[in-house]
């Protein structure tokens, strides 16, 4: 098949070797679980749960709160001991509302729903099932799969992404190889659903034995095709994935959706398939266990919830000191504020990088050597942008482009004066949704204020006729009085 | 973790650092340099040191100055590679004040008054030589003749001292550059078959083996260092292919039409500092466009102005002016050449999309 060329992108060495060759292993279920209620993009889900209330196995423990929203479903069966604020795996190590769950060790499961052929549901019921599940985007950006399976435009695409372009993670190369006949039914099912014409599963070419069972997987369906694509970051960006397979690119301000192409991940069809032919809510995952620092990296079957720190130990603890613990990759991964924060459904790695993998140097001054706009693959400009962040100049750094930035990370990954441009870029990002709240608290204000004066011109008005009315009834009435007073001359 | 580490990502990065694009850029450029100090002997060597050593002093003196953090920055290799493309460009048995004034002038001047490291226009080592040009016309254009080590003609350290520190006359060792004749020559009403008359010996000015600045006479080594450094990608290809084939284009075109008068593409590439500007100044990473287009812009108005100003300007050579001409252009090119931003066209407006599917009932 023909690909199209994307621009800039970096080659960072992929580290993938340590866990490539290893089989996903199932981690014992830890004593405790922590299931924060909002692990996806949107609105948190509402508990319906109480302290105390022992519940099972893929149980509903918060439902879904508005549009773009994904409920949560228990990861097996034990006590509810707290519903309340929880370190959050962000790096902000804020608290979040987190559902605390006691498991007893039975793992006891909610009685299997009688089996179904998905092949004969409506694509809306399909999204409808995907979205009770739980489903979210499992490739780190977790947004609410059933959106995407019930898209208002006609679809006449579906990618799945392979690319995992992130260095160290294997989780999906290892999912594929070892589930591509169930990532092949998801994929079907979610071309039934949307009735789209043909699928691309799309796999970076480091993935050889991946792709191989993919392709056998997919031999008996003609619309499910498996293509090899180069291996460069960030091939798995949803709009540079569309560009490298189909030429087209993802107008600004529009969704895929708009050109007729959804793109969905691999673990998304696998957990598709899990739910519609099991029945199965999403509450366990692939991790990857990687990083320097770690003794004996590994890819992991995890239920949701468990703190990290039970991984690394089944890992064997730490053969170094962690300088740096990431959750996702080292590109776009996030520093964790402690071990203790859970593994939620967009954890696709957690990495503890040993200070040999760090190279944390000051930032020197730019040298305007343009390798950043070599490296970006959306056309910036990043050095201009970072002098105007630096300076608060929003509208400048609006300007040169700041919000078609998707913080892949290229620009800083090939900067020699080591200037963290992402940095800047989040944070003009933040300054930016800021300066937009501002201005919506103020249109409010504003419109609140002029509505009020309307208010109270129009109570002044009324004020006014009702007196006028009541001074005229008063002349009536005095009138009236007067006209009895003096007898009428009937005879004038 | 150290508290000044940013939170967001990416939490690895390339090896490459300022010092090694220096270093490699350093690397690239000896072979020339140490051809033209075999070429012009002791004098050439003093005068490279005494450059490279004073930059390195005034970077320090500067960094002192304005309060910044020494380290880094006198060890990142950018001021001793300044002084160095400046003695580059100067007549190699110029005096040892014409080195230090220059050195002072580029790093001072052309460097720190904008702010250091990044932040000037101009390109310093170009902006010290047009000074110099300008205010010491005399000593700029005094060209030694080649005198290899070894040679009859090469002087003794002693002499060498005496021709760098002691003001010795060179007068009966030094002859104008080819284009400096033909330029004295022209003016004249002297064509080229009488200025040139058994032509022009491009063997000679491939290998080098003619006068003219330390580093520019070699074209076939400083061609091997532009090559490299594009090899290891610490320049793109288009500034200097921009450069040049703008000089060979506009010097075909004019020599077509009157050959006794306009030198051919030959003569324009191979003298002078056409070459070594193209690869190593008009490609100074601060003071050159970032996108694409840009560099193709930059490159190409680099060789036209040396061109325009070689042939109808006042001075033999144009390549320094040229170059800071274009730098002072370099942020109105870079304004208006931004690359194409993803889902954008080239004005910036978003991507018409083209769902030829109608919306779904």
């Amino acid at each position: 098949m023909k690909l199209y060329r994307i621009r800039g992108g970096v080659h960072p060495k992929d580290n993938k070797a340590p866990t490539a060759g290893k089989p996903i292993e199932d981690l014992p279920l830890a004593r405790r679980l922590y299931i924060p209620l909002q692990q996806h993009i949107g609105a948190p889900a509402e508990p319906r749960v109480a302290i105390g209330q022992r519940v099972l196995k893929g149980e509903l423990l918060a439902h879904s709160q508005g549009l773009v929203s994904a409920p949560v479903h228990a990861p097996s069966s034990g006590i509810i001991t707290a519903i309340g604020d929880y370190t959050a795996p962000h790096p902000s190590g804020l608290p979040v509302s987190t559902i605390t769950l006691e498991t007893d060790g039975l793992d006891e499961a909610v009685p299997p729903g009688e089996e179904i052929n998905p092949f004969l549901l409506s694509g809306t019921e399909i999204a409808a099932r995907v979205g009770s599940a739980g489903i979210v985007g499992m490739g780190g950006a977790a947004f609410p799969s059933a959106i995407k399976l019930n898209s208002s435009s006609r679809i006449r695409t579906l990618i799945i992404n392979g690319g995992e372009c992130e260095p160290y993670l294997t989780a999906d190369d290892r999912l594929m190889r070892e589930y591509a006949e169930q990532i092949v039914d998801g994929v079907r099912i979610m071309l039934h659903a949307l009735r789209s014409i043909d699928a691309m599963i799309a796999i970076e070419d480091n993935k050889p034995e991946a792709l191989a069972a993919i392709r056998a997987a997919a031999k008996p369906y003609r619309f499910v095709q498996a293509i090899s694509i180069p291996s460069r970051y960030p091939m798995g960006s949803e709009k540079h994935m569309i560009q490298a397979l189909t030429g087209k690119e993802v107008p600004a301000g529009k969704r895929p959706s708009d050109l007729g192409i959804v793109v969905h991940n691999v673990g998304t069809a696998y957990a598709v398939h899990r739910a519609l032919r099991f029945h199965e809510p999403l509450t366990s995952r692939i991790v990857t266990i990687s990083g320097g620092a770690v003794r004996e990296p590994k890819n992991l079957r995890v239920a949701i919830g468990t703190p990290i720190k039970a991984l690394f130990d089944y890992c064997g603890g730490f053969k170094l000191a962690s300088e740096r613990l990431l959750m996702g990759g080292p590109m776009m991964g996030q520093i964790m504020p402690s071990d203790m924060v859970p593994v939620v459904k967009g954890t696709n790695g957690v990495i503890a990088l040993a200070k040999s993998e760090v190279t944390i140097q000051a930032p020197m001054s730019c040298i305007r050597c343009s390798r950043c706009v070599e490296a970006c693959p959306c056309g910036l400009l990043p050095l201009e942008m970072a002098a105007r962040a630096r300076h608060n100049d929003l509208d400048g750094v609006l300007d040169y482009g700041l919000m078609d930035c998707i913080s892949c990370g290229s620009c800083s990954y090939v900067c020699p004066s080591n200037i963290p441009l992402v940095q800047y870029f989040n944070y003009a990002k933040g300054l930016y949704a800021h300066a937009q709240a501002e201005q919506r608290k103020n249109e409010q204000i504003r419109e609140l204020a002029a509505k009020r004066s309307e208010r109270m011109v129009r109570l002044e008005r009324e004020k006014k006729e009702a007196a006028m009315r009541a001074k005229a009834e008063r002349d009536r009435k005095k009138a009236a009085a007067a006209d009895k007073a003096t007898p009428e001359r009937a005879d004038a | 973790m150290s508290s000044i580490t940013p939170i967001s990502g990416p939490h690895t990065r390339t090896h490459r650092s300022v010092f090694s694009i220096m270093h490699h850029v350093q690397l690239a450029l000896l072979p020339a340099t140490a051809f033209g100090v075999y070429l012009f002997g002791w004098p050439a060597l003093f005068l490279l040191v005494l450059c490279i050593f004073t930059a390195w002093i005034a970077e320090l003196f500067c960094l002192w100055l304005a309060g910044k953090l020494i380290r880094p920055s006198a060890t990142d290799g950018s001021a001793v590679l300044t002084g160095w493309l400046l003695a580059l460009s100067l007549p190699p048995w110029a005096p040892w004040w014409i080195a230090v004034l220059g050195a002072l002038i580029a790093i001072i001047i052309g460097k720190h008054i904008f702010g250091g490291l990044g932040q000037n226009l101009f390109n310093p080592a170009m902006l010290s030589r047009t000074a110099l040009l300008i205010a010491f016309p005399l000593e700029m254009t005094t060209w030694a003749s080649p005198a290899p080590f070894g040679s009859t003609n090469a002087p003794g350290i002693m002499e060498a001292m005496a021709i760098t520190f002691g003001g010795a006359s060179i007068d009966g060792l030094a002859s104008a550059t080819v284009m400096g004749h033909v330029k004295t020559e022209s003016t004249l009403g002297h064509g080229l078959s009488l200025s040139l008359p058994n032509g022009y010996a491009s063997a000679d000015y491939a290998l080098g083996f003619v006068n003219g600045s330390l580093g520019e006479t070699s074209a076939l080594l400083i061609l091997l260092g532009g090559l490299y450094l594009i090899a290891l990608r610490i320049i793109t290809w288009h500034i200097p292919v921009a450069m040049i084939g703008t000089v060979i284009v506009m010097s075909l075109g004019f020599h077509l039409i009157n050959p006794e008068q306009y030198p051919g593409a030959i003569f324009q590439v191979l003298s002078g500092g056409v070459l070594l500007g193209a690869f190593f100044i008009a490609t100074d990473l601060v003071t050159s466009p970032s996108s694409t287009l840009g560099k193709l812009i930059f490159g190409a108005g680099c060789g036209a102005f040396t061109y325009l100003i070689r042939t109808w300007g006042g001075f033999p050579e144009g390549v320094a002016f040229a170059v800071i001409l274009m730098n002072a252009l370099t942020p109105l090119i870079d304004h208006y050449c931004r690359p194409r931003i993803y889902g954008r066209d080239h004005k910036g407006r978003p991507l018409a999309s083209d769902n030829p599917t109608e919306q779904k009932e």
